[in-house]
């Protein structure tokens, strides 16, 4: 009996994942950048399957405001094929290892028309059911301050040096009440720091 | 005497309420339907009321901080009032109080010369809002508030 649920078990793990199986495509979410700079866009799969020897990948971009996608990269037969005509001609290189799934892609000298949406396909034959997973590229002039950034480090500043000012003045006056200090009582209340000498004197 | 303490009390409280509207409201920079600034940039069309979240530039954060801190202080400077008023000695002088309503009227000051300054000169949004003119208002208030409270001097 014990045998008989072990060899249905085994036999339905080998099963059930090859029809529920599906490749799953690994991209970040969103890529920020600064202009003239280079970026890895970095792309990677999870397949039930060893990695075949036919695995392709391929990205395609969208700029911006646009609708239309044109394809950048495409990797097959052992083979990279990059940009030679659009947008990325001579800026972009495969810096992926597909035997180790990974597809990733290297934008160099980047430009402000850059923005836009780079989407990952990759197949592992016979597992090629999938959805492609998209990153977003951000090319900024200079890099953006983050709302509060400012805001919270003046009054952090602020704040410190009162409760440091505070804890200074009450720190003072419990040094004189422990005479470690010798001052001088004023008749209007006020207390100064008298020199050395008096110290001396006291010691 | 009372009604000298009762006034200067009073003060405090409008000023201390000038402060908290004049950071709070989203009002320092006004056009047709729409306000904007410190925090919001907020529009009734017909589509209703939009709000978004203002821009993130450094001088507007520094004018978010600096009212921020001036609305603390001015809080400090009335507990710190309110203490001195009972554990002062006789004769002596609230200086606690009033260095921090003057510091307080300082970073009013710096905030509002900060905006007046930075405020991008675009087509819309061009006049300035009540909370504008209510940190204004504030800070000289403010600042003889603080004078005033040097002045003073408990009962002996």
């Amino acid at each position: 009996m014990l045998t008989f649920l072990a060899l249905t078990s085994v036999a339905l793990l080998g099963i059930v994942p090859e029809q529920s199986q599906a490749i799953a495509i690994y991209t970040g979410w969103e890529r920020h950048a600064l202009v003239g700079s280079d970026i890895r866009l970095s792309c990677s799969f999870f397949s039930w399957r060893w990695t075949s020897e036919d695995v392709t990948f391929s990205w395609t971009y969208r700029p911006d405001g646009s609708r239309d996608s044109i394809s950048i990269f495409h990797y097959t037969g052992g083979a990279a094929y990059v940009d030679n005509k659009g947008p990325f001609r001579d800026r972009l290189e495969f810096v992926g290892n597909p035997g180790r799934r990974d597809g990733s892609i290297l934008l160099k000298n980047l430009e402000l028309n850059d923005n836009g949406t780079f989407t990952c396909d990759a197949k592992n034959p016979p597992d090629i059911v999938g959805r492609p997973s998209s990153v977003r590229l951000l090319v900024f002039e200079k890099v953006p301050i983050q709302a509060g950034v400012i805001t919270g480090a003046i009054i952090g500043v602020v704040l410190g040096l009162l409760v440091l000012i505070v804890v200074i003045y009450y720190l003072m006056r419990f040094l004189v009440a422990r005479r470690v200090f010798s001052l001088s009582v004023s008749k209007h209340g006020k207390k100064k720091k008298e020199g050395s000498q008096q110290r001396q004197i006291k010691v | 005497m009372l009604l000298i303490l009762l006034g200067v009390l009073i003060l405090h409280v409008i000023i201390l309420i000038l402060l908290i509207v004049s950071t709070a409201a989203s009002a320092w920079s006004v056009a047709d339907n729409s306000g904007k600034d410190l925090w919001y940039k907020c529009s009734t069309n017909n589509g209703g009321y939009h709000c978004q979240p203002s821009s993130n530039e450094d001088w507007i954060q520094a004018v978010q901080a600096l009212m921020i801190l001036s609305v603390l202080f001015c809080f400090f400077s009335l507990i710190a009032f309110l203490y001195q008023l009972f554990r002062l000695v006789k004769g002596g002088r609230f200086f606690f109080t009033a260095i921090f309503q003057i510091l307080a009227s300082v970073f009013v000051m710096c905030g509002a010369i900060i905006y007046t300054v930075m405020r991008p000169d675009d087509g819309t949004h061009t006049n300035f809002g009540y909370a504008y003119v209510l940190a204004w208002v504030a800070f000289p208030m403010c600042l003889i508030s603080g004078l005033i409270y040097i002045v003073l001097r408990k009962k002996e």
